[in-house]
């Protein structure tokens, strides 16, 4: 998924035209130009605003869900417009979708978050926004004085003419700035040594709303006339409503109205997730309470005999035969046969839901020409079109706000709440905020696929990998996708250039797939928390039944820094030295090797994800069953980092994540229904679970940053469980931990 | 008809009296600070102040406060211009990342300095028990610290 997905089509000429806004304000922004058409209309999209006293005002176009972008971003501008931090503030922007002569286009450019492409996406471009304006200021103060622009320059805030011994202030120069013609040029941006906010300590930009309670999420909007929905959504994956008795429901005073929604055939790719009936009232509880009033009757759902246990042993009739090759680079199978030594593990790693804290919500208000939606979203683009998809108004005719998001991980990349509360307005004609509880969450999400993985590999008589495979049967992530064929539903689970190939000569991947009902959809690094979960626990397995120390043979697979060609969303190039970089990094800080009582343990894992590079080495202590997290060493290679502080808060997120989701959380189905309904059985870990003795490092590298959202999440699971191997000798071979620990001692 | 007081403003519901007090605050006061997160009690987004107990407010049904004193994070800091030093010290270490969750813990972490207002790590563990999503716990163990310093110093002066 990228931010850049829906990029306007635009050359130099067209990307930044000034104008005077409010106050007299300097304003640049993006002009509206349909791709290949010079002499479209032209509008103004919103992005930096200089005031007459000097306060910036910079627009914030990219959702955040905490990743820390309403920041990042506007550092970026702030640096080449060369002003002081502290006098900059951010405003949202609604979606800036304009109906063209040639079809749909964005005044705000791509608008999305997914992929950890927030920032990367838009680096060179907020930056060149920054220098644009400053050059526009420049110039400015250099006709009022009368000397070439080259005898100006800026310090933050001012524009100065040395030769004159003049100082303008920005905020004198905005109304004459904002009157001349942009440069044909793109302007020349600073070099990385002179960077001043970019790479520098910077505080969330809105966090003091944040901590007095004045943020407005999603759930918070109140608009005029506004009610108040719920939906009662089909226990059983894929059932519809036969019949349903609302008399009791309509007997609590504040019920308004109680109807069907229809939900998507089974099978068939779907706008929303479930059949149901919706409720409107006068508040939340009241809506719940009618809910919880309704007698439905579901129809038999072809999923009603879906389970977990059948899952998981279909998965391994599966695994006994022989799936798609989905990658055979060398000869696997001679390579195996001439193995001095083979190894050979299975690992199961489990559905889970994104759980973002904030239940899905949306405000939908449609009328007969036009339709408003507020929603917290990864995708805004998405909300447009599902909104679309329902009330069939035309897409320039639907305004889309977006607020703070309240936790994405993925979940909030689908926008099946949005065309819910789309439904539940156009149906009563009201202005309506949907309200899904807890538990409407938990049951009905687009969850991680759970799969079973195969792998092995042969190593010569030097103890060196010569052969390796991973067979995997799951669900896939792109079942239900429109025009998705069969033999490309492996490209979501099994990505092909990561490690170890063109490491290992001889590499092998099949697929199997089992179509369980089970909606699936992108978490957090998708296949990448499952991949590095099996493939850097089973690097640990080769060495320790090899003789070898897993460190060792990390560093021996992984090797110097280089080139090689990734093809995957990440790529164009991945680069195993900087995995080795890290591992030995935090092997280091952990102090790898020292001597450790009994029941003590250290475990290491590293991986690459979506062009960033972590690592992780975890010491846990084991006594009579009670696993306890002693410490955590946390590194991340993310290139440049634009924002340290939020890179940072990722990595600690990122590893918080990846364990409190390996130490508990799994979502199962019987009888066609999700058995989890709240955090009593889908239980997020909470601070108790971690250390106070929790290190998190960044490694520069180079002057181009990667994504960071996703990299600190798939090495802190295997570096958990390699680390209670070492404690413990006992082998977590299936995900989550759970009691297994006090089960086996 | 209930009566209550929420950050010092008195006001009256006459709705149903079993409406727990999270619906209340949203839903008919408007005050959106206080958050839904779970609805049963888990989450601790909810969390607010009933006679400067923590409660949470999701499980609270209203009749429960007719009477007494409320306070939520809009209510918390003692000024505009001047936080409390929970939400100072958040600051100082920037805890939030998606934020959703931060009004329900400093809202737990003031109720738990004042019967730990020392605390080691250990007490942060054995009572703090609100759910961050995003894992900011890194942040909110050293926020916690850092609290109560300026708690203290506050007490001092």
């Amino acid at each position: 998924m990228s931010a850049v997905a829906d990029k306007l089509m635009f050359n130099r000429r067209q990307f930044l035209i000034a104008g005077s806004g409010v106050a007299g304000s300097l304003i640049l922004g993006l002009p509206l130009v349909a791709s290949g058409s010079e002499d479209s209309d032209r509008m103004i999209g919103f992005f930096v605003q200089i005031d007459p006293d000097g306060r910036v005002i910079i627009g914030s176009n990219q959702p955040e869900i905490g990743q820390g972008v309403r920041t990042a971003l506007p550092m970026l501008v702030a640096e080449e417009l060369d002003v002081e931090w502290s006098n900059v503030s951010f405003r949202e922007m609604p979606l800036g979708i304009v109906k063209t002569a040639d079809g749909y286009t964005w005044k705000y450019g791509g608008q999305g978050v997914g992929g950890s492409t927030g920032l990367t996406s838009n680096f060179d471009y907020m930056r060149q926004v920054g220098a644009t304006a400053r050059g526009q200021l420049i110039k400015a103060a250099a006709n009022r004085l009368g000397v070439p622009e080259a005898q100006c320059s800026t310090k933050p805030g001012v524009v100065i003419c040395s030769a004159l011994g003049t100082e303008i202030p920005y905020g004198e120069l905005v109304a004459e700035a904002s009157q001349l013609p942009l440069p044909e040029e793109s302007p020349a941006l600073k070099a990385t040594d002179d960077y001043r906010i970019v790479g520098s300590q910077r505080k969330t930009i809105d966090a003091r709303d944040i901590v007095t309670g004045k943020t407005k999420y999603g759930i918070d909007t109140v608009r005029p006339d506004m009610r108040y929905a719920v939906i009662a959504r089909a226990p059983v994956l894929n059932a519809t409503v036969k019949s349903f008795d609302d008399s009791e429901a309509r007997k609590i005073a504040g019920v308004l109205d109680v109807f069907t929604i229809d939900g998507p055939e089974p099978g068939a790719p779907y706008v929303i997730l479930a059949s149901g009936v919706a409720v409107v009232a006068t508040s939340t509880w009241i809506a719940m309470k009618g809910r919880d009033a309704l007698r439905i009757e579901w129809n038999e759902s072809p999923n009603a005999s879906d389970s977990s246990e059948r899952f998981w042993s279909e998965n391994e009739e599966m695994l006994k035969g022989e799936g798609q090759v989905v990658l055979d680079d060398g000869d696997f199978s001679a390579a195996i046969e001439a193995a001095d030594k083979v190894v050979t593990h299975q690992y199961r790693v489990p559905f889970v839901s994104h759980a973002p804290l904030e239940p899905q919500n949306c405000y939908a208000h449609v009328e007969e020409d036009r339709c408003h939606i507020i929603a917290p979203t990864q995708m805004p683009s998405g909300a447009s079109r599902a909104a679309a998809s329902v009330t069939g108004l035309p897409r320039e005719d639907i305004q889309v706000d977006f607020t703070r998001v309240g936790g994405g991980f993925g979940r909030r990349l689908t926008n099946d709440y949005v065309a819910e509360a789309a439904m539940i307005s156009m149906h009563t004609g009201w202005p309506i905020k949907l309200q899904w509880s807890r538990e409407d969450d938990v049951q009905n999400d687009f969850y991680r696929p759970g799969g079973l993985h195969e792998m092995q590999a042969g190593l010569d008589d030097s103890g060196k990998v010569t052969a390796w495979t991973q067979r995997l049967a799951s669900g896939s992530k792109y079942y239900r996708r429109p025009d998705m064929p069969d033999e490309r539903l492996f490209g979501a689970e099994l990505y092909v250039d990561d490690f170890p190939r063109r490491i290992v000569e001889n590499v092998r991947m099949e697929y199997f797939h089992n179509a369980i009902g089970l909606p699936r959809g992108s978490w957090r690094a998708p296949a990448h928390t499952a991949n590095a979960f099996v493939i850097q626990s089973f690097i640990d397995e080769i060495a320790h039944e090899t003789g070898q120390d897993p460190l060792q043979l990390r560093l021996d697979l992984l090797g110097e820094g280089r080139e090689l060609e990734y093809g995957g969303h990440g790529g164009p190039t991945f680069n195993p030295g900087r995995l080795t970089r890290l591992t030995k990094f935090v092997a280091e800080q952990i102090d790898y090797g020292k001597e450790l009582p009994p029941g003590r343990g250290i475990g290491l894992a590293t991986h690459f994800t979506f062009g960033g590079y972590a690592a992780h080495a975890i010491e846990v202590s084991v006594e009579d069953g009670v696993l306890t997290i002693e410490r955590i060493v946390a590194a991340i290679d993310c290139g440049l980092a634009v924002h340290p502080n939020a890179v940072e808060a990722q990595l600690q997120g990122g590893t918080i994540d990846g364990i409190s989701t390996a130490l508990g959380l799994e979502i199962t189905v019987k009888d066609g229904q999700v058995q989890q309904s709240n955090f009593h059985d889908y239980p997020l870990a909470r601070i108790a679970a971690f250390p106070s003795l929790f290190e998190s490092h960044i490694l520069p590298y180079d002057d181009k940053p990667t994504g960071v959202g996703e990299m600190g999440i798939p090495s802190a699971a295997p570096a958990l469980t390699n680390a209670i191997f070492a404690a413990t000798g006992i082998r977590i071979r299936s995900l989550p931990i759970g009691d297994q620990l006090e089960r086996t001692t | 008809m209930l009566s209550f007081k929420i950050n010092s403003k008195a006001v009256t519901f006459d709705g149903d009296e079993n409406t727990p007090l999270l619906w209340v605050i949203r839903d008919e006061l408007n005050m959106t600070g206080t958050k839904f997160g779970c609805g049963v009690g888990q989450c601790g987004a909810c969390t607010v102040h009933v006679n400067g107990d923590a409660r949470r407010s999701c499980i609270t049904p209203v009749n429960a406060v007719d009477g007494e004193t409320i306070t939520t994070i809009e209510g918390l800091a003692p000024s505009e211009e001047m936080l409390h030093p929970v939400q100072q010290a958040w600051l100082e270490h920037d805890v939030p990342q998606c934020g959703f969750c931060q009004a329900g813990q400093i809202m737990a972490t003031v109720d738990f300095l004042k019967r730990h207002p020392n605390p080691s790590d250990k007490d942060i563990d054995d009572n703090m028990s609100n759910i961050c999503r995003c894992g900011t716990y890194v942040r909110i163990r050293k926020a916690i610290h850092r609290a109560a310093e300026l708690v203290a110093a506050e007490e001092q002066s």
